[in-house]
């Protein structure tokens, strides 16, 4: 194996190396670590932040960014517990389908404009959160998941772990074999590469970029209705701040922010990451939540670091 | 608007032949200043109590530190960066003043804008020498110096120095002394983009890197100043903040000003793929979004109309001018 394919596995599984070697420092230096009950909490938790990352790594494979999936998560909450009233799938369907909405009107305008992606989804996060409020009374109402159906979804268990960590398991498998089994995961590679190159070969540039950014806020409506599912309401001051770390999970696990490379294995690596780091400040106990911060953008700088000498490495810029 | 158009005089090639790019060009160059006049007609007919001193110097006052962030900002955005650092260093700026504020407000303000100028100095690093994306680089910092403020200083600290308050309460001729700083600032970096060799590099390198290097211009080193210039103006936006509120609370002092002042500078047409910097009108792209949310609160509509109308405008503004602006 020589240095470019070394380097190529680093920058591809370095995310789900490091997290291995955190997870056994972890458990020799503190004994509440590896227990169940502990991992079980680190995996519940990022669960969420998962299903808003596998949509966030296709947006940015195909060169883009989702800013909009914060606010998105926080509205699909909000229809949610709102649609619990009227039964499990009305409270499903209603934020899946305002999110996906709004994926894909973002999605057109990127698509067809060709505006910046920072720029439409910043509007989009701007917007949806005025949605947001607009329809829980600028924030002041919390609609009470009404359905016990439909709160099951978040709170049941099975082994031990809450339905959403294995809806998430089975959308990130899912999610793997579209983008490295389908014609649609070449295309998204393809345009992140070299959009106008991909265009000169056949590729539907305009289509594809519009279905990723509809994933992406499908993703993140259904993700904020699980967490209402699980909390039993919607919460409207949730989810600020929820696309940097969802981005931040992203360029962890070896997602190249320039498109054209990376993966679901390694968002998931990243997500868990973020979360493992967390948990294991939590260990230390006297650190506080402001520490967590400092490590993590300490952490996120080592990364990109890492992964900027890894790919000149590679020669892959 | 269009009565407004002539209002202003017009443009003298204002002919019908080839009308369409040139009225592009125009919302492109005086969009915002149409838009600012608009909105300040409409409320001095329709708002009671507009015109009212009080009312207008409280409006200022309030968009000053998204003035001054939105400075630095334009300057980046203007190599193809982007700074989303801005509303951590101007928490690190609040925690640092309070810390330093036993040996009298000048040191503490130093230190202060020392403290911005370092963080702007570690994310120009990693994007001038390290390589890596201005977005992500600063996205780190965004997350880790906000901690490093709150470890500093967990909870809101209230202050009793004299002085410091004076600079954030205090008028000359009826204009609040921190107006009056945002307004030199202005100034000084209009000046620098405008007529330094400086600027005309700031510039160029975010027209075109590969020519700029190819041309001997001293690429990296510009990168690493034009961040350290948005830290400075962050961590002073942050000093000046803290200095009014009478109170250091790093924990949501400057939250989300990053994206304020992104939308400032876009507002005001400076493209985000760089080579353009439009200073005068990246102040009145911030002084737009304070009058229109202004506005809309004047006129009981709910903050989430304020949002929503954000929106379009942003997405308005950069359809407008992305014809000519963008390449």
């Amino acid at each position: 194996m020589n240095r470019e394919q070394a380097s190529r596995v680093l920058q591809q599984h370095g995310a789900v190396m490091v997290l291995g070697m955190l997870v056994i420092v972890g458990s020799l230096a503190f004994d509440s670590f590896a227990t169940p009950a502990n991992a079980a909490s680190v995996v519940v938790s990022s669960s969420f932040l998962a299903i808003i990352a596998i949509g966030m790594t296709f947006v940015i494979i195909s060169g883009g960014i989702d800013l909009s999936v914060g606010s998105l998560f926080v509205l699909g909450g909000v229809l949610a517990a709102y649609g619990s009233q009227y039964g499990p799938l009305v409270a499903l369907a209603l934020p899946l389908a305002v999110c996906g909405v709004v994926g894909l009107l973002q999605g057109l305008v990127i698509a067809r404009t060709g505006m910046a992606p920072f720029i439409v989804t910043l509007a989009g996060l701007l917007g949806v959160r005025g949605l947001m409020l607009a329809i829980s009374d600028e924030g002041a109402t919390t609609y009470l998941v009404e359905d016990r159906a439909f709160a099951a979804l978040g709170q049941g268990e099975v082994l031990g772990l809450s339905y959403p960590v294995y809806i998430t398991a089975v959308l990130a498998v899912v999610a793997m074999v579209l983008l490295q089994r389908t014609g649609f995961g070449q295309n998204v590679y393809a345009i992140g590469g070299n959009e106008q190159a991909a265009a000169l070969m056949g590729v539907p540039v305009a289509r594809t970029k519009v279905s990723v950014y509809v994933m992406s806020g499908l993703l993140a409506g259904l993700a904020g209705a699980l967490n209402a599912a699980r909390l039993s309401s919607g919460v409207t001051i949730l989810g600020i701040g929820l696309e940097l770390d969802a981005i931040a999970a992203v360029v962890i696990g070896g997602t190249l922010l320039t498109g054209g490379a990376g993966g679901i294995t390694g968002s998931v690596a990243g997500v868990l990451l973020l979360g493992v780091i967390q948990s294991l400040i939590n260990q230390v106990g006297s650190l506080t939540s402001a520490f967590q911060q400092v490590v993590s953008g300490v952490f996120l700088a080592l990364v990109v670091v890492a992964q900027r000498l890894l790919s000149k490495a590679q020669r892959l810029t | 608007m269009a009565e407004l158009a002539h209002d202003r005089g017009g443009r003298p090639d204002g002919r019908a032949a080839a009308l369409k790019p040139q009225v592009y060009a125009w919302v492109q160059d005086y969009g915002v200043y149409a838009a600012v006049l608009a909105l300040l007609l409409f409320n001095v007919l329709f708002t009671p109590h507009f015109l009212d001193a009080a009312n207008f110097r409280t409006q200022l006052v309030q968009v000053t530190p998204i003035v001054i962030v939105s400075l630095g900002m334009a300057l980046v955005i203007g190599t193809q960066g982007i700074d989303l650092s801005v509303g951590s260093v101007m928490a690190l700026a609040a925690a640092l003043t309070v810390l330093y504020l036993g040996y009298g407000w000048l040191p503490a303000l130093v230190v202060a804008v020392v403290g911005g100028a370092v963080v702007g100095a570690a994310g120009g690093a990693l994007v001038a020498y390290v390589g890596v994306q201005p977005i992500v680089a600063t996205l780190a910092l965004l997350v880790g110096v906000r901690g490093l403020a709150n470890v500093l200083v967990p909870q809101l600290v209230e202050f009793r120095n004299p002085d410091l308050i004076a600079l954030g309460s205090s008028s000359v001729a009826g204009i609040p002394v921190i107006v009056l700083i945002a307004a030199a600032l202005t100034v000084i970096v209009l000046f620098v983009v405008r007529r330094t060799t400086f600027g005309r590099q700031v510039v160029a390198i975010g027209g075109n890197r590969s020519a700029s290097e190819l041309s001997g211009l001293p690429v990296k080193r510009v990168l690493l100043t034009v961040y350290v210039i948005s830290g400075l103006l962050a961590a002073l936006a942050g000093v000046l903040a803290t200095a009014r509120l009478q109170a250091s609370d790093p924990t949501s002092l400057g939250l989300f000003i990053e994206l304020s002042a992104i939308t400032a500078v876009v507002v005001g047409g400076t493209p985000l793929t760089g080579g353009r910097i439009r200073v005068l009108s990246t102040v009145m792209g911030a002084l737009l979004m304070q009058l229109l949310a202004a506005t809309l609160i004047k006129h009981n509509l709910p903050q989430s109309w304020t949002q929503m109308v954000q929106a379009v405008i942003i997405l308005a503004a950069v359809y407008a001018t992305r014809k000519r602006g963008t390449r």
